[in-house]
């Protein structure tokens, strides 16, 4: 599935976007997380606090229990600050 | 009740009377136009260094972006009797006294055009994907986002 990043997320990974393939006990957007930080440091500074991290799944927001399975882009970024 | 909704995502600048224009063109049906205009603001800085704000740089999930502000358009023309809506929403480097974004709500009356508008600027603060980063003369930093906001957003939840 394809993972993109924005903002000090995006900065702190060091890449926009990638292709991941999680193993399958990798259930939900939070399980996704937590596999992800374990990827390297870059990964591991940028979900340090996890609970701050919003995430959407094809575009729409979801909460880290939601199932990632089916999905085509996952998305991480920080609180938002438009307007 | 026709209604007229423009949405656009742009790097330019823009002209707000020239929107209120575009939008009340040829209609006599609109009583009234609610304008929140948001300005990027040089005086004081939002992360707190105390250094003054030089430049701020917008950036957006595209294609989330105009999703979410859709939605939000869709939902404000539901709950409220509005005859048109625009809204612009500005990317890339923004310099203090430049927009960067203005809500219009038209409508017959005052009270829906002034309720859609907080509405949605309250929504589009706390769900709409754009990130705002700061320069100032001693570096730059996301701003970071305010609980307020959240708040702000929730009071409109409908139980």
């Amino acid at each position: 599935m394809k993972v993109v990043y924005f903002a000090w997320v995006r900065e702190r990974i060091g890449k926009s976007e990638e292709t991941v393939e999680p193993p399958a006990a990798v259930r939900t957007v939070g399980d996704l997380i937590g596999w992800l930080s374990t990827r390297g440091d870059e990964y591991a500074y940028a979900f340090e606090t996890p609970k701050v991290i919003r995430a959407a799944i094809d575009h729409t927001h979801v909460r880290p229990d939601t199932v990632i399975a089916g999905a085509r882009e996952i998305a991480f970024f920080p609180p938002m600050t438009g307007g | 009740m026709t209604s007229n909704v423009t949405i656009r995502i742009q790097d330019a600048d823009f002209d707000v009377a020239r929107e209120i224009a575009a939008l009340t063109a040829s209609r006599t049906d609109i009583g009234a136009v609610v304008t929140f205009s948001g300005i990027c603001r040089g005086q004081e800085n939002l992360s707190g260094s105390g250094d003054a704000t030089t430049a701020l740089t917008l950036e957006h999930y595209p294609g989330m972006a105009e999703a979410e502000i859709a939605r939000h358009a869709e939902e404000a023309m539901t709950r409220w009797p509005l005859t048109g809506l625009t809204i612009v929403h500005r990317v890339g480097r923004i310099l203090p006294g430049e927009n960067i974004m203005v809500v219009l709500t038209a409508s017959a009356h005052r009270q829906a055009a002034f309720q859609a508008a907080e509405f949605l600027m309250d929504y589009l603060k706390a769900h709409a994907p754009f990130w705002k980063r700061e320069e100032t003369a001693g570096g730059s930093n996301w701003i970071a986002a305010k609980t307020d906001d959240d708040d702000a957003a929730a009071r409109w939840d409908k139980n």
